[in-house]
C-alpha cells in the first residue's frame, strides 16, 4: 500500500499551518487546497482540517462530463486544465465538500496529495508542517503502530457507502462500520438549518 | 498612578508613518507564478519563538523566494506553525527600512549613515557631558542572536559607558529565571524536550502550548499516545486544555493556592519522596508549613475549581513513575511571578521528579533566544555566563576578557520598565534601543508613551518601523535573521546556529555592526574589533567560561555537526548537557532549595467598580508586539485585530452579543474592541491578545506592578470592566472575592458546552 494521509481532528490546534504551507507547494502558486473549519465557534476551540479523501470510487470523477478528473495510483488528481468545462459538477457531488472552483483560472482545484512532491520522495507540505499530527502522511503500518486512535476509511452517507484512500483517526472504541455521517448530521440538526442560522446559534445567539 | 496623557493617534499621524506600514504583504519576492531556479538551500531556524524550529530557506539570485520544511532537525522534524511557514515573507517586505531616518518636524526623512551617526554622536556626548554617563540608556531584546545579545551588554557598559541596560526578556522569562536561580542555582530548563514523551503525567501550568509553542504539541501527543496523562492549568479552555485529561480552569493568579493544596495532598497521602528530600534538598519544612496553612477545600474556592479535581491532579502527579512540570507566562506574568514558579518547583522537589529521563521540569521560553538572550549580560544586573555584576570575581574575569579594568564596568542598572521611571524622573535623557517594541509590550502604556515622548534623544534600531520607532529621533535600519549568522539558545538550552541566506537590503546593517559604528563615534571602538559573528562568539566563549552558562567548549562546527549543543559545555571535547541535575544542583552544597510560599492575591483584585479579572496572551498567528507578523498578509487575514473574550453568562448580563464593539477599561486606560463571546473562558475573566499598538493595545489597561525579585510586570491579572458605551456601566457582574479567609461560592465554569450560557450560575 502506498503512503497516504491520516487525519485526526482531535489533535488539530487550528493553527492553519497546513493552509499556509499548501500555498508554498510549487504547483499551487499561492492557492491553498486545504479546508480548516472551526467546528463550534464560541463553544469550543475544536477545529478540523480536510484534505481530499481520495475515494476508491470517486464521485467527482464519475460526474465529470469531460473526464477531466483522473485517478493515478490511488490519487484523485485535480481537473486537467484543457478538459475542465467549468461545470462544477464535482464541487456539488463530492460528499466531503472538498473541490473548489477557482474562477480566476476557470478550473476545479483540489488536494492531489502533492503528487509533484511525492514522486520526488518528499511528503506533502501540509502534513510535513502540521505541528500536532492532526494531518500525517505515511505508511499505514508505521502510523497505526504509534497511535492509539483507530484508522477509518469507510463512511456512510445514508445508504451510500464511500471507501477512501485517506484515513480518519477515530477513538479506539468507535466502530468504523457505524461511522454514518448522514445520521450524525441529522441527529445534530446540521441538515435542517441553513449555514447562516447555524453560525448564529453556535456563537451564543446574537439577537 | 499618573494621569492618562495624549497618545499618538493613528488617525491624525497616520500620513507620517503610512509609508512604513504595517502593510499586508503576502507573496514571495518574485510573485507566486514565477518558476524558481533555486541557487542555494540554506538550513537555518525560524525567527520567532523559543522552539527554534529548523527550516530551509530557498535562495535565488540573493533573494529568499520560499521555504521548505527541514526534517532533519530533531526538535520539529519539519513541522512548522503558520508563522514559521510565512516567516520568509518578511525578508523582502516593502515596509523594510533600508536607510537611516532622521525625524524633522515630526516626520522622518532618509539620511546617510554619516549624517545619522554625526547626530547620534553629538547628542549622546551632549547628554553625557551635561547629565553624566548613565543618562544614556541601552535596551536590547531576546530575539537577537546570542552574539548580539552578548554585545548589547558590552556595548552599554563599555561602548556607551552606562549602567542602564536591560532587555525585553524582562517581560518574558525573568520570573522563571529568578525562581530557577533561587531553587536550583542555575537558570535553565532541566530537561530536554525529548524527555516529555517519556513522562507518565505532564502538568502544564499557564502554558498555551497550541498557540504559543505549537510544535511542542507534538511531544505532548507522543506522550499521550504512550498513555501519559495531561493536566492543564489555565483560566481558558485552550486547544491544549481541550485535549487534557484534566483541566484545572483556575482563576488567574491563584496558582500558589493550587500548588500548596497539591503539596498538602502529596504530604497527607505519603506521596512525597523522603529519600530525595533528605539527600538532595534543603528547607523542606518551610514548604510544608506553608502548604498546611490552607485546606484543600479553601484552596479550591480561591482557585474557583473543584476540590476533587485538585485531589485528582495531586494523586496523578504523586503516583506517576515519571512526571514533568512545564510552565510559561501564565504563572510568570504576575507580581508574585517568582513565588508562583517556586511553588511549582516545590512539587517537583517534594516528589523528586527531576534529573531523570521523563522526570523533569522547565519553563518554555517565549522568545526565540529567550534563553541565550538572558545569559550573557544584557540584563541590568548580569555579566556573561549568568554571572552577577556585583560579584567582584565575575567583574574581574569579564574585565580581563574585555581588556578593561573592573573599575571601568558600571554597577547594576534597572529593569526595562524601571527605566521608564528613570526617564520620567529625569535621570535618563537619551536611549538607544535594539530589538524591542516597548510602545506595545510594556504595561500601563499611557505612562510608557509619555516617557518616550519625554526623552531628549532616542535612537531606535529595527528592520521595520515599529510603534516605538515612531517616537525616535533617529531610526537605524538593521538586518533580519536571514541576513546574518549567529547562535540562538532554544527553550531547552540547546545552542543552535542561524545561517545567513542573503545580504541586508539597501544600507541596512547587522545590529553588531551598528553597535560598533556607534561605539566608534563614542571613542570606544577598541572594544568592538569584530569582522564577523564568529569572532564575537569566540569572545563570548571566553567571557562565559567558568560561569554557570558555560559556552567555552561550543564551536559553530560542533553545533552544526550535532544539531545543536546543550550548555553547559566547558571544553571542546565535552558533549554538552541535555539533562541537568542528574547528580547535583548548582548551589555550592549541590542541593536544591524549597521555599515556603504563602498565597497572596494579585496586586489588584476585582471589585464592584472593576469586577472582571483581565488577562492577556497570544494568538497563534502573531508574535510578541506584532511588528513582524502584522505585516504578513496570511497571518493578518487570520487575525486582523484584537478582541476581548468573555463568557456568554457575563455577556448576557451586560447585554453584549458576539462581535459587538465594547469598551474595556481598567484604572489605567480604556480601549474599544469587538467582543468574542466564548464558552471557553471563566465567567469572571476577560482575555485580550496583546499583539497590537496604538489604541488597540491591551497594555493601556495592564497593571505595571512588578515582581519584587524579577521585576516582571503583572500582565496576567488586573481588574477591569466591560461596557457597551465609553465609560458606561458594568453592572450585575459579581466580583469574585479572592481575599484569604473570606471564601464565597464561585461560579461553576465547566458547564454544559451545548448550552449557550455554558450552564454557568
Amino acid at each position: 500500500m502506498r503512503p497516504t494521509f491520516f487525519m485526526d481532528p482531535s489533535r488539530c490546534i487550528g493553527c492553519r499551518a497546513c493552509v499556509s504551507a499548501c500555498r508554498e507547494c510549487g504547483t499551487h502558486r499561492g492557492s491553498t487546497m486545504i479546508h480548516l473549519d472551526d467546528l463550534e465557534p464560541g463553544l469550543s476551540t475544536a477545529t478540523a482540517p480536510s484534505v481530499c479523501m481520495h475515494c476508491v470510487d470517486p464521485v467527482c470523477a464519475k460526474v465529470c462530463p469531460a473526464h477531466a478528473i483522473q485517478i493515478v495510483d490511488g490519487v484523485v488528481r485535480s481537473a486537467l486544465k484543457p478538459r475542465c468545462l467549468d461545470c462544477r459538477n464535482c464541487v456539488l457531488a463530492c460528499p466531503f465538500g472538498i473541490p473548489r472552483y477557482e474562477p480566476k483560472q476557470h478550473l476545479q482545484m483540489k488536494c492531489d496529495q502533492c503528487v509533484d512532491r511525492t514522486v520526488e520522495g518528499q511528503k506533502p507540505m501540509c502534513a510535513t508542517v502540521c505541528p500536532s499530527g492532526a494531518l500525517t502522511y505515511g505508511d499505514y503500518a508505521e502510523v497505526t503502530a504509534t497511535r492509539r486512535g483507530k484508522p477509518v476509511n469507510v463512511f456512510w452517507f445514508g445508504g451510500q457507502r464511500v471507501e477512501t484512500n485517506v484515513y480518519i483517526m477515530v477513538p479506539p472504541h468507535e466502530d468504523s462500520s457505524r461511522f454514518d455521517l448522514m445520521e450524525y448530521s441529522q441527529e445534530n440538526g446540521v441538515q435542517s438549518a441553513p449555514l447562516g442560522d447555524l453560525k448564529a446559534q453556535s456563537q451564543g445567539g446574537s439577537p | 498612578m499618573s494621569a492618562p496623557v495624549a497618545i499618538p493617534e493613528t488617525d491624525i499621524l497616520k500620513p507620517r508613518w503610512d509609508k512604513y506600514g504595517p502593510h499586508p504583504y503576502d507573496q514571495p519576492d518574485d510573485g507566486w507564478d514565477s518558476a524558481h531556479e533555486i541557487d542555494h538551500v540554506i538550513p537555518t531556524h525560524c525567527c520567532y519563538c523559543g522552539m527554534q524550529c529548523g527550516m530551509n530557506l530557498l535562495v535565488e539570485k540573493n533573494r529568499v523566494v520560499g521555504m521548505e520544511p527541514r526534517e532533519d532537525f530533531p526538535v520539529n522534524l519539519g513541522k512548522l506553525c503558520p508563522k514559521g511557514v510565512t516567516a520568509y515573507l518578511q525578508v523582502h517586505h516593502p515596509d523594510r527600512l533600508t536607510h537611516p531616518l532622521i525625524k524633522e518636524n515630526g516626520a522622518f526623512r532618509p539620511a546617510s549613515w554619516e549624517e545619522a551617526l554625526d547626530l547620534i554622536e553629538r547628542k549622546f556626548k551632549e547628554i553625557q557631558a551635561k547629565h553624566g554617563k548613565d543618562a544614556v540608556a541601552v535596551t536590547g531584546g531576546a530575539s537577537l542572536t546570542t552574539e548580539r545579545a552578548y554585545l548589547i551588554g558590552k556595548f552599554a557598559r563599555l561602548g556607551i559607558g552606562t549602567k542602564f541596560v536591560d532587555y525585553n526578556g524582562r517581560l518574558c522569562m525573568v520570573a522563571a529565571a529568578g525562581a530557577n536561580m533561587k531553587a536550583f542555582g542555575v537558570d535553565r530548563v532541566a530537561s530536554p524536550w525529548s524527555d516529555i514523551p517519556l513522562s507518565d503525567v505532564i502538568l502544564c501550568a499557564g502554558i498555551n502550548v497550541a498557540e504559543c509553542f505549537p510544535i511542542q504539541t507534538r511531544y505532548l501527543w507522543e506522550a499521550k499516545d504512550k498513555g501519559a496523562k495531561l493536566i492543564v492549568v489555565d483560566p481558558r479552555k485552550t486547544a491544549t486544555a481541550r485535549v487534557a485529561d484534566l483541566h484545572l480552569q483556575i482563576r488567574s493568579g491563584t496558582d500558589i493556592a493550587l500548588t500548596n493544596a497539591i503539596l498538602r495532598i502529596l504530604i497527607e497521602e505519603n506521596l512525597v519522596n523522603p529519600a530525595f528530600i533528605a539527600e538532595r534538598t534543603n528547607d523542606y519544612e518551610a514548604a510544608v508549613a506553608a502548604a498546611m496553612e490552607v485546606t484543600v477545600e479553601d484552596a479550591a474556592t480561591l482557585c474557583g475549581v473543584k476540590a476533587d479535581d485538585i485531589r485528582r491532579a495531586a494523586l496523578w502527579y504523586g503516583h506517576a513513575k515519571n512526571a514533568m512540570v512545564l510552565h510559561a507566562r501564565g504563572i510568570e506574568h504576575h507580581s508574585k511571578g517568582v513565588h508562583n514558579v517556586l511553588s511549582y518547583i516545590n512539587l517537583v522537589l517534594a516528589t523528586g521528579q527531576i534529573g531523570r529521563p521523563g522526570a523533569g521540569y522547565g519553563t518554555v521560553t517565549g522568545q526565540g533566544n529567550g534563553q541565550g538572550g538572558r545569559e550573557h549580560g544584557q540584563k541590568a544586573e548580569q555579566l556573561p555566563g549568568q554571572r552577577s555584576i556585583t560579584d567582584p570575581a565575575a567583574r574581574e574575569h569579564v574585565a580581563k576578557v574585555w581588556g578593561c579594568s573592573p573599575d571601568d564596568l558600571p554597577g547594576p542598572g534597572v529593569s526595562i520598565y524601571e527605566q521608564v521611571d528613570k526617564i520620567l524622573e529625569g535621570e535618563i535623557h537619551g536611549l538607544i534601543s535594539f530589538c524591542n517594541n516597548v510602545a506595545v509590550s510594556l504595561p500601563n502604556q499611557n505612562r510608557v508613551r509619555k516617557a518616550y515622548t519625554d526623552l531628549d534623544f532616542y535612537v531606535n534600531v529595527d528592520f521595520f518601523l515599529s510603534e516605538t520607532g515612531r517616537y525616535a529621533d533617529v531610526v537605524l535600519p538593521c538586518a533580519v535573521w536571514a541576513e546574518d549568522e549567529g547562535t540562538i539558545t532554544n527553550g531547552e538550552g540547546r545552542v543552535i546556529k542561524i545561517n545567513k541566506a542573503v545580504d541586508p537590503p539597501g544600507e541596512a546593517k547587522t545590529d553588531w555592526a551598528i553597535m560598533a559604528a556607534v561605539a566608534k563615534r563614542m571613542g570606544t571602538e577598541r572594544y568592538f574589533p569584530f569582522n564577523e559573528p564568529r569572532e564575537i562568539f569566540d569572545e563570548l566563549r571566553k567571557a562565559s567560561a567558568g560561569g554557570k552558562a558555560d559556552y567555552a567548549g561550543i564551536t559553530y562546527e560542533k553545533i552544526e555537526a550535532n544539531n545543536g549543543i546543550f550548555w553547559p559545555c566547558p571544553t571542546e571535547d565535552h558533549p554538552g548537557t541535555p539533562r541537568l541535575f542528574e547528580e547535583s544542583f548548582y548551589h555550592p552544597d549541590g542541593r536544591a532549595v524549597f521555599h515556603g510560599i504563602r498565597y497572596q492575591t494579585a496586586n489588584e483584585i476585582p471589585d464592584a467598580e472593576y469586577p472582571f479579572l483581565l488577562t492577556t496572551g497570544r494568538v497563534v498567528y502573531h508574535f510578541l508586539s506584532g511588528n513582524q507578523t502584522r505585516r504578513i498578509g496570511f497571518l493578518r487575514d487570520q487575525c486582523p485585530e484584537p478582541y476581548v473574550e468573555m463568557h456568554p453568562s457575563s455577556a448576557k448580563t451586560l447585554g453584549i452579543a458576539n462581535s459587538d464593539l465594547v469598551w474595556v477599561s481598567s484604572r489605567r486606560g480604556e480601549i474599544q474592541l469587538p467582543a468574542r463571546v466564548v464558552n471557553t473562558i471563566r465567567p469572571d475573566t476577560l482575555f485580550i491578545p496583546y499583539h497590537w499598538g496604538d489604541r488597540q493595545s491591551v497594555n493601556l489597561l495592564t497593571n505595571d506592578t512588578l515582581d519584587p525579585y524579577a521585576k516582571i510586570p503583572e500582565f496576567k491579572a488586573c481588574a477591569a470592566r466591560v461596557s457597551r458605551t465609553q465609560g458606561g456601566p458594568c453592572e450585575g457582574i459579581l466580583a469574585p472575592d479572592v481575599s484569604v479567609g473570606v471564601l464565597n461560592a464561585t461560579p461553576e465554569t465547566t458547564g454544559d458546552p451545548a448550552k449557550p450560557d455554558g450552564g454557568a450560575s
